[in-house]
């Protein structure tokens, strides 16, 4: 058994920045990743992180007051308001402690971090780091973990990577650590402790066509569902206008900041033909410009009948290299398209999770001890639908906070130790499940259903979507599950065992996919990333709530929650 | 339209293999198909014991460097189509082996960590941020870019037989901090990386620098550590603006 005060679980933005902040507080924290931190998707963001710092020429009167109506628009209103304008307020100071702890972001002529326009926003106020903002974060934290690491001499701060968690512990309502197997030598092992912060990042896994990485199952959205976490809003989730056609890969929507067009295969900027996107052009919000390069695709003016192209030439060689470096080697290496030279192939594909687990402005969900943040938390800060660059200020936000109330928690008692009967009782369960897999001798191969899986809620849970489609992807997904019981495994021993990793995920996938797809039909109306053809209007009166769903005895039930709307009357969005 | 390869893969199980072998796969490959999708094809339809690592398919995690047809490479940048129609898989040299093609990397971040690889300012951090001119920050380029894959690590020979050279990618990263016009530690970090199993048993073969997926060139940095170490070495008052 491995105990600390604060079991962290993830090493993304969200999980590192909650571990900094347990350690500032002098309180002990075991990080447990299933993957070396670095390797967390976090390192793929690419465009920036939101701030109202009013660097740029044109940001001067930008206000975190501004930054959170953006957002609060941008959200088609479901955001918690006063949650959207804490973190836009305490966003700032997040962005200068990055730059403080290292962070290389690219500059402005006198030497400040630069901005860049996103959608949605009202002035510039996108930091960034060429286009790979993630990665320098990501970096930024870790290193400074690896300070603090070292200084305690890795007692009080401690990172168990490739330890994957397979459960929550809960003792009376209370949260009380995790179970998690080491991947590299197959063993289970108890981490006790008297909080737990959840940092398990996206789900875009769950669909086929999405820029999420491969480990971005949902099964860490799942392990506390399954404990009595309830999740929110799961039905709204994010289409990226341009995703490579060839295979996902994201191109940042900084590529549009920075000036770049949308063709049809007319040549034409299509995007002025649509009322919604008539002004706002290529910087109209992500939900809005996917659905109308989605209409562009269905009306058959797509390039060869599939895709749209961005095209960057007229933005010049040096702007495309200083400005856009890692999306030029993304379209070469995947699409074998120069954007120097040639248009980029793209098309709208499965993003962002903006649902989540139900946690208030305070990180704190109905299990006591246990918070959550970052991408697999709904505080919900980005609504229906989440402007670009806000959630990676979600998860230094938001992974801050969690830090603070956790030990704050634990300082205060945080409950009683618990029995160690109880834990040694979980911990067999949670070993026979193992073992019963591994034997699991059935005839269904695991990743053809993950693949029927996502080409189901891509068909279903797309970005246009009707109660007749969903339904169907809804029978689907429940014969899928069936087929999962009869699944047998390819590999039988305990060491870097994957097949068995995939397998246990799956499971979660396919929760998650009936959490969405329930929601997604329950919800009769169109609000920012949910468009419904067979309801295609907003409907204040009777869906301005949020979906919450929980898991009990093996089954999804779902319920409605209010939402904050105290600093903002809901209007009509226009752009 | 798909076209059949060979992979020929290594297998090990330290715990029970004696000896590793090469298992030979054949593949159909698509237009467009990196060698990470074709291990993920293994994996999902022949062998599902195969192991080896990958996350974001996209060339920014590091965690899938491998010894791809005579070179290291990122699995998930490697197009099956520009390969032989045999492909040779290996995993990364000068690490123990967990299965298969999974390496432990544990020393390859030790040294990491012994270069001490965090920004050390000089006055508090407080306030809004600190000014760098946009030529400070280009000097970061590339070298930023790093993502800790350890396919520079397993290509330097003197790591074959040196187990504490630091090594290319925590020699570059020592570089990062150096030149990093906020950080303030130059004595530290120059001692950090200055005894025998530092930069001057760089032979400078620029293997790190002929693998290196993301252009860090590791070869450069280590020259300029040398360069900044000798410099003050010649002359007690040398700074390294002046370079
Ligand atoms: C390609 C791409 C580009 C993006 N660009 C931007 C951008 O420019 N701006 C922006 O604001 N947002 C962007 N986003 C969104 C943003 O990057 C993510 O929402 C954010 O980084 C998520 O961070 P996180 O810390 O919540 O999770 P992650 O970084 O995904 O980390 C999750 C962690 O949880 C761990 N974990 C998961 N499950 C388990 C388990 N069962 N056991 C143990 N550990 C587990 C993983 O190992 C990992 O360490 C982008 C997203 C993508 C996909
Ligand atoms: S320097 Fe290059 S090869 Fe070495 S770890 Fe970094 S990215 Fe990989
Ligand atoms: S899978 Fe991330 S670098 Fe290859």
């Amino acid at each position: 058994m491995i105990t600390s005060d604060v079991i962290v679980v993830g090493a993304g933005l969200a999980g590192l920045r909650a571990a900094l902040e347990l350690n500032r507080h002098n309180v002990k924290v075991a990080v447990v990743t299933k993957v070396h931190p670095v390797r967390s998707h976090s390192v793929a963001a690419q465009g920036g992180i939101n701030a109202a710092l009013s660097n740029h020429p044109r940001g001067k009167f930008d206000s975190p007051e501004l930054h959170a109506f953006d957002t609060i628009k941008g959200s088609d209103y479901l955001a918690d308001q006063k949650a959207v304008l804490k973190m836009t307020t305490e966003g700032i100071e997040r962005i200068y402690e990055l730059e403080h702890w290292g962070a290389p972001f690219s500059r402005t002529e006198d030497g400040r971090i630069a901005q860049r326009p996103f959608g949605g926003a009202g002035f510039p106020r996108t930091c960034y780091a060429t286009d790979k903002t993630g990665h320098v974060l990501l970096h930024t934290l870790y290193e400074q973990a690896l300070k603090f690491e070292a200084a305690s001499e890795r007692a009080d701060m401690q990172i168990f990577d490739e330890w994957f968690v397979t459960r929550l512990i809960v003792h009376n309502g209370s949260a009380k650590g995790v179970i998690a197997l080491n991947i590299n030598t197959g063993e289970l092992e108890i981490f006790a402790g008297r909080a737990v912060i959840w940092a398990t990042g996206g789900s875009g896994r769950v669909f086929g066509r999405t820029s999420n990485a491969y480990i971005n199952t949902g099964w860490g959205m799942c392990v506390p569902f399954y404990e009595g976490v309830p999740l929110k809003d799961m039905e709204f989730i994010q289409f990226h206008p341009t995703e490579l056609y060839t295979n996902n890969v994201l191109i940042t929507e900084g590529a549009r900041g920075e000036g770049g067009f949308l063709l049809n295969n007319k040549q034409e900027r299509f995007l002025a033909n649509y009322e919604d996107s008539a002004k706002a052009m290529e910087m109209a919000p992500r939900d809005i410009v996917a659905r109308n390069m989605q209409r562009e695709i269905l009306a058959g003016r797509g390039v060869e009948g599939k895709y749209i192209h961005l095209d960057l030439r007229h933005l010049g060689k040096k702007k495309i290299l200083e400005r856009l470096p890692g999306i030029r080697m993304h379209a070469i290496h995947f699409a074998g398209v120069d954007p120097i030279d040639q248009p980029i192939p793209v098309a709208p594909g499965q993003h962002y999770t903006m649902g989540g687990l139900d946690v208030n402005l305070n990180t704190e969900s109905k299990v006591k001890g246990f918070f959550a943040a970052g991408e697999c938390a709904c505080v919900s800060v980005h609504g229906s639908n989440r402007l670009g660059g806000n959630s990676l200020l979600e998860t230094v936000v938001f992974g801050k906070i969690a830090g603070e109330y956790a030990s704050a928690y634990f300082k205060d008692g945080g409950g009683t130790d618990v029995p160690v009967i109880f834990l040694n009782q979980i911990l067999k369960e949670e070993e026979d499940k193992i073992i019963r897999l591994l034997e699991s001798k059935g005839k269904e191969n695991h990743s053809a259903i993950k693949h029927e899986l996502g080409d189901t809620m891509d068909l279903g849970a797309g970005i246009f979507r009707e109660a007749r489609t969903m339904n169907a992807s809804l029978e689907k997904v429940k014969e899928l599950k069936e087929r999962y019981g009869q699944i047998g495994l390819n590999s039988s021993g305990r060491i870097a065992n994957f097949d068995l990793l995939w397998a246990i995920q799956l499971k979660g996938s396919l929760d998650l996919a009936e959490v969405i797809l329930r929601g997604a039909i329950n919800r009769q109306e169109s609000r920012g990333a949910q468009f419904r053809t067979d309801y295609p209007m907003r409907d204040d009166k009777n869906w301005m709530k949020h979906t919450v769903a929980r898991w009990k005895d093996g089954t999804i039930h779902l319920g409605y929650s209010s939402v904050d709307l105290s600093l903002h009357k809901a209007k009509k969005r226009h752009y | 339209m798909a076209e059949t390869k060979t992979f020929k893969v290594f297998r090990f199980k330290p715990q029970t293999d004696k000896k590793h072998r090469f298992d030979t796969f054949k593949v159909p490959c698509r237009p467009g198909m990196t060698v990470l999708q074709a291990l993920n094809y293994i994996q999902e339809n022949l062998d599902g014991s195969l192991a080896y690592r990958s996350s974001c398919r996209e060339g920014i995690c590091g965690s899938c460097a491998m010894h791809i047809n005579g070179k290291y490479r990122l699995a998930c940048e490697t197009q099956v189509s520009h390969l032989s129609a045999s492909i040779t898989i290996r995993p990364m040299a000068h690490m123990d082996i967990i299965r298969d093609l999974v390496v432990d990397m544990t020393p390859f971040f030790e040294k990491l960590k012994a270069i001490k690889p965090y920004l050390i300012p000089g006055d508090p951090d407080e306030g809004a941020e600190r000014i760098q001119t946009q030529d400070e920050r280009a000097y970061l380029d590339y070298i930023v870019d790093c993502i800790l894959c350890g396919a520079c690590y397993a290509s330097c020979a003197v790591n074959g037989y040196d187990d504490e050279y630091l090594g290319p990618a925590a020699l570059a990263k020592a570089n990062r901090f150096l030149m990093d016009s906020r950080d303030k530690a130059d004595e530290q970090r120059l001692a950090l990386v200055c005894d025998e199993h530092g930069v001057f048993r760089c032979h400078t073969l620029f293997n790190c620098q002929t693998v290196c997926p993301k252009n860090v060139d590791p070869t450069a940095n280590i020259a300029n550590l040398k360069r900044q170490i000798i410099a003050r070495q010649l002359n007690p008052k040398f700074s390294k603006k002046g370079i």
